[in-house]
């Protein structure tokens, strides 16, 4: 039972994606644990073949029970076996910003553990939040197909359930509230504001678009996230951790991308690696993020190891965003939405479209002047989009 | 393809994006942005919606067509009537 947070001591498991004699692979999503901020996907850091559960479903077992015994190395061959999750929780960070995915419920209860299901009907109707108890098989011994959830889908009866009603605002409020009221307690916050003339990113975006399907078209934000990742590699005092009084730079690049949920809620999961993404990846990653966040499938790592976070307000909204720290990270850039505003360019005023980018950092761990160098960096990657 | 049956692809798939909206109260003049709290990825995942299941390309320059219900159903009477000539 890995550590998602600090004050968690103990978790529930509540779905076993797996069974003995499966092989997995280290990222693998092997079961859902509800924590009183939610229900989690458990990946596994270990590959191998699952031997055997040791935790069996809805039990309550302490942060450090083995869950799961893997055998690991080749085919029939006895290897050691290592145990799921519990060598995970020394890596990830003690205070987990609670905000992101608090008030997650499990998709799937008690009773849908006996439904004879497809995994790709199983994935179906968790992105969308179908119960599938509620649907009727047409396949082997009643078994539900992917064709069997879509088609509920489509009829009226499944109107209710498409409704998130696992994602619950109040408790994801309450741990917004203590993230940002930490935050505000404990990080003496710098603000910087930066103008800069994104015309030629809106340009390239049109011209790539237009050969692309819409499944392929970028968006502005995939640009924004990917100027950042690129920015803090010259950077690295803007993306780690404040732990125990020190920072700790992160060697890798994973961007928290804040998400609004409809009815007023909010999270910050994590873009792995964003730094080494092309900008299809990337731009595909992210939709499949804001998609599971929107339904309630956030994964175990990437609630724990946002590295810095990214604030798009996107087309609406206003010019200016100015973000509060997601502890123990130490950064957050906010790109307001792009205006035209009359512009200098070459000793001749013209429209351009121009953006705020902002960054809130932490003074403990930086300055206004490497802040500054930081914001400025962003500006000019932002400048040769097909770069990016 | 009539008129009615196009809004109920249009409902269809802005009540994936929207669950909680009713869409019987929407102004079909309105800005479906502002009326629906819609975002840039929201948008992206409808036009993407309508493509699939449609069949028909829509370039992004195209896209402010489609922010109104009534704009909508134009623009698709008019592309999925070219697709039958």
């Amino acid at each position: 039972m890995p550590s998602l947070g600090a004050d968690m001591e103990a978790g529930t498991l509540v779905e076993w994606l797996v069974k003995p004699g499966d092989w997995v692979k280290r990222g693998d999503v092997v079961a859902v644990v509800e924590t009183q901020k939610g229900a989690i996907e458990i990946e596994t850091f270990q590959a191998g073949q699952i031997e055997e559960i040791l935790v069996n479903l809805h039990s309550k077992v302490p942060v450090g029970t083995a869950l799961a015994r893997i055998r690991q190395g080749g085919e029939g061959r006895a290897g050691p076996t290592a145990v799921v999750s519990a060598p995970a929780a020394p890596t990830l960070p003690p205070a987990v910003p609670p905000g992101v995915a608090p008030a997650l419920r499990p998709l799937v209860g008690g009773p849908a553990m006996g439904v004879r299901a497809s995994p790709a009907a199983r994935r179906l109707a968790q992105e969308r939040g179908i119960d599938l108890t509620t649907v009727t098989g047409s396949g082997p011994v009643g078994a539900i197909t992917y064709a069997d959830v879509e088609r509920f889908w489509s009829t009226a009866a499944s109107r209710e359930t498409k409704r998130p009603s696992w994602l619950d605002l109040n408790a994801m409020r309450t741990a917004i509230a203590a993230a940002m009221a930490r935050s505000k307690r404990e990080i003496p916050h710098y603000y910087l504001e930066h103008q800069v003339d994104v015309t030629i990113c809106e340009q390239w975006l049109v011209q790539t678009n237009a050969t692309l399907p819409p499944d392929s078209r970028l968006l502005f934000a995939a640009l924004s996230i990917k100027s950042v990742a690129l920015a803090v590699r010259r950077f690295p005092a803007f993306n780690g951790f404040y732990r125990d009084n020190k920072f700790e730079p992160a060697s890798a690049v994973n961007v928290g991308v804040a998400i609004a949920i409809r009815g007023g809620g909010l999270a910050a999961p994590a873009l792995h690696d964003a730094d080494r993404l092309s900008l299809a990846e990337l731009m595909g990653r992210m939709r499949d993020l804001v998609q599971r966040t929107r339904t309630g499938r956030i994964r175990s790592s990437e609630i724990s190891d946002p590295t810095i976070t990214v604030s798009s307000l996107g087309e609406r909204g206003v010019e200016t965003l100015y973000g509060i720290i997601y502890p123990p990270q130490v950064a957050i850039v906010g790109f307001g939405k792009v205006v035209a505003r009359p512009w200098v360019v070459d000793g001749a005023i013209g429209p351009r479209s121009v953006i705020d980018i902002t960054l809130s950092g932490d003074h403990r761990v930086t300055d206004g002047h490497v802040g500054a160098l930081f914001l400025a960096e962003i500006g000019k990657l932002l400048q040769e989009p097909s770069k990016l | 393809m009539n008129d009615i049956d196009i809004y109920k692809v249009l409902q269809e798939e802005l009540n994936n994006i929207a669950p909680e909206i009713d869409m019987s109260g929407i102004d079909p003049a309105a800005d479906l942005r502002e009326a629906m709290d819609i975002d840039s990825m929201d948008l992206l995942n409808f036009i993407t919606a309508l493509h699939r299941r449609l069949g028909i390309d829509i370039p992004e320059i195209d896209y402010p067509k489609l922010v109104t219900l009534d704009g909508a159903i134009t623009y698709l009477r008019a592309k999925l009537g070219s697709i039958k000539v």
